[in-house]
């Protein structure tokens, strides 16, 4: 128990006000992602994550919102296990057949009003996979799409961008 | 000498036949045999001691090939057989090998062939609402237009009795993960049987690569699994490079090992983490997912990519690291290797968690020799393979300098999956720095012609899950006329239905993330 207080203590508060050289203008997106939350959604934006036929790599960033470095919650996001009480659905990959009906179904299980945001190229417009028997395309193909971010991953950066233009509406 | 080869030749005598200037490279031995032998052939192999590793099927009108991949050591064999259009059934491998099982139902749905005396007939991959005859991989078939829905329904195993409920999971899960369809039966808290269902994210990949040209084609494969991209995009090129005779300048090799190390390193980390978080202790996930996210970091300032995505090329690698890079991972291990260590002592001398993660999820080790079971998963059970040593390629070959130690486990818990992971990150820092070390001077790529026409190129790698095939074709005019991928998770989900056996159902969640295999890798 002493090593673990002693690593949490030593480890200290790892989240960065600066999110990574990649974007400097990060604080402000992430000021202002706080101040859209608070506003538009009381404090709280709960996300279902839905794969709909992605390779994985879209999931691993996703994933990274939630290490201690980007510690989306902070900015009151956090992904909820269901649908039914989902602000927002956030969807990758090309739509492959196989999920196209799964995909429909988590649509119409969330509450309006409701964003969808579409991530990875795969996600915006069927990447790599196309348009083929087995895949659909982007998401747009299958259910209406608010906002695209697009990248192959984006990083989680780009992510937290994009959600911020979503819950903008621009 | 092969001792697979002697042994085919001993069961088979003249109806085997061996074919040079085929398939590369050389050293993988390629044989044919009449369709009626293919099964005597398995048995041969099984005699011998030989794992299967990998079946499947390519269209060579009017016949299809039916292969079959098999391993003992560092010896790699196929088999191929020849079944005609008009009649395009096959002897099935299921009584000899297990992972044969999944492998022909996948033929049989993507291709149309029949395995004869396979105990289940159900589709794989394709789901009850395609049209019955839509093969995707014959030539024949339209892949640009969606395919009508029909009516059909999916047979699930059955149990019955009193008390027994079922518990039906996804395919959309609750956490952030790719999606697949697990059904329990359960008595009170038991599991009693899981039946996987998987093909969810089936993007036609393996179609998708005759549509496209050799030198795009490691895009493709860089992401049939995102976690794997460097292993994965690594195997296509080597297949590539063997057929056409192109081997890298060595500074290229020795990169591309050094990115191989570092994706697993990057994974394990995220696995361990991530097992410990299903046992309900979370301080080790955001511990770990910390150093996970240095090494992205450093990977996306020195590779220009968090996950070295489209950084192994046909001929070689497309970034060189300089000193100050080198400069900069070592003193990152150095921290890396600090911190990880405090970690591992944590997990353990943590008592709850070793009550959750010892003996859960069993896999015996005479389950995973049955299973064929590769990688991690294998190496938590008693079976000691990697190809890094058993079919390496520069610098995993120079063994008295690189001295790897893979580590084998025979608990096949939870626990021995974890502490597999754990001994391969050490591994892997020593590996980089050895690397790092001695890392020659050179170009760091070279030319690639395409391939000639009827040509074939093998080539197998140790990914973080295990080892990943690659078995590239050319046709008539010299383009991909298929491109096989075998993912360890083709061969691993079986292990996840045998392991959760008798564990309690809230256990699955840990189970199944000590196993982490791929969907999309699986599903193709
Ligand atoms: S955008 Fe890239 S990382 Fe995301 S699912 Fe598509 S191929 Fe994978």
């Amino acid at each position: 128990m002493i090593r673990i207080l002693r690593q949490i203590f030593s480890t200290g508060i790892v989240t960065e006000d600066v999110l990574g050289q990649e974007e400097s203008n990060i604080k402000v997106v992430g000021d202002r992602l706080e101040e859209t939350v608070k506003k538009r959604f009381r404090g709280s934006l709960a996300i279902r994550q839905v794969d709909a036929g992605s390779c994985n790599g879209c999931e691993l960033e996703i994933n990274a919102l939630n290490n201690p470095i980007y510690n989306c919650e902070r900015y009151g996001i956090h992904f909820t296990a269901s649908p039914r009480f989902a602000d927002m659905l956030l969807v990758t990959g090309p739509v492959s057949r196989n999920m196209e009906i799964a995909l429909r179904r988590t649509y119409d299980a969330t509450p309006t009003p409701k964003l969808v945001v579409a991530v990875g190229d795969c996600g915006c417009n069927g990447g790599i996979f196309g348009e083929t028997y087995a895949s659909l395309g982007g998401i747009d193909k299958v259910i209406p799409v608010d906002a695209y971010i697009s990248g192959c991953p984006p990083t989680p950066a780009a992510l937290l961008n994009g959600i911020l233009r979503a819950i903008e509406g621009k | 000498m092969s001792l697979l080869k002697d042994a085919i030749i001993s069961a088979l005598g003249e109806d085997v036949k061996f074919r040079e200037n085929y398939q590369y490279p050389a050293s993988v031995v390629f044989c044919t045999v009449p369709k009626a032998k293919f099964a005597e052939a398995a048995k041969a192999m099984k005699k011998a001691y030989a794992l299967l590793a990998a079946e499947w099927v390519t269209e060579e009108t009017p016949c299809f090939g039916i292969f079959a991949c098999y391993r003992w050591g560092s010896e790699y064999l196929i088999v191929k057989t020849l079944t005609t259009t008009d009649d395009p059934t096959f002897p099935t491998l299921t009584k000899k090998y297990l992972p044969a099982y999944r492998f022909e139902r996948q033929m049989n749905s993507l291709m149309g062939v029949v395995p004869e005396g396979h105990p289940d007939p159900r589709p794989w991959i394709k789901f009850e609402d395609w049209p019955q005859d839509a093969w995707p991989l014959r030539k024949s078939f339209d892949a640009s237009s969606p395919m009508p829905r029909v009516e059909g329904e999916y047979r699930w195993a059955r149990a019955e009795g009193e008390g027994v409920y079922e518990i039906p999971v996804g395919p959309v899960h609750t956490g952030i993960i790719e999606p697949g369809h697990f059904r329990f039966q359960a008595v009170g808290e038991q599991i009693i049987n899981l039946e996987e269902r998987l093909g969810y994210v089936h993007k036609g990949i393996e179609k998708r690569f005759e549509s496209m040209r050799w030198e795009d084609g490691f895009r493709l494969a860089g992401r049939v699994s995102g976690d794997t991209t460097v292993a994965h995009g690594l195997a296509y090129c080597m297949a590539l490079e063997s057929m056409t005779g192109c081997i890298p300048p060595e500074r290229a090799l020795w990169l591309r090992a050094l990115f191989l190390e570092r994706e697993r390193i990057a994974n394990h980390l995220g696995d361990i983490g991530a097992i410990c978080n299903d046992a309900a202790f979370a301080f080790m996930l955001y511990q770990l997912m910390r150093l996970k996210e240095g090494i992205l970091r450093t990977n996306s300032e020195l590779l220009g990519h968090r996950f070295i995505m489209d950084r192994i090329i046909p001929g070689g690698v497309a970034v060189d690291i300089d000193v100050k890079g080198k400069e900069k991972i070592l003193s990152e291990l150095k921290w890396l290797e600090k911190e990880f260590e405090k970690l591992v002592t944590i997990y353990d001398e943590n008592p709850s968690l070793e009550d959750r993660v010892r003996d859960t999820g069993v896999l015996l080790p005479e389950k995973a020799r049955e299973l064929c079971a590769v990688g991690i998963v294998a190496r938590a059970s008693g079976m000691n393979l990697d190809c890094r040593i058993f079919n390496s390629f520069p610098p995993y070959n120079q063994y008295d300098r690189i001295e790897l130690d893979v580590p084998v486990l025979i608990t096949g818990d939870v626990h021995a999956r974890t502490w597999v992971r754990i001994h391969e990150v050490r591994e892997s820092i020593r590996i980089i720095r050895w690397l790092l070390d001695n890392l020659p001077d050179g170009n760091i790529s070279g030319t690639i012609d395409p391939p000639s026409s009827e040509k074939a190129g093998f080539a197998a790698v140790e990914g973080w899950r295990g080892e990943i095939i690659y078995w590239l074709q050319s046709g008539p005019a010299g383009e991909i006329n298929r491109c096989m991928v075998r993912d360890p998770s083709s061969i691993n989900w079986l292990g996840l239905e045998q392991a959760i056996q008798g564990n309690i159902v809230p256990d699955f969640p840990l189970c199944n993330k000590s196993f982490n295999q791929s969907y999309s890798g699986h599903d193709l």
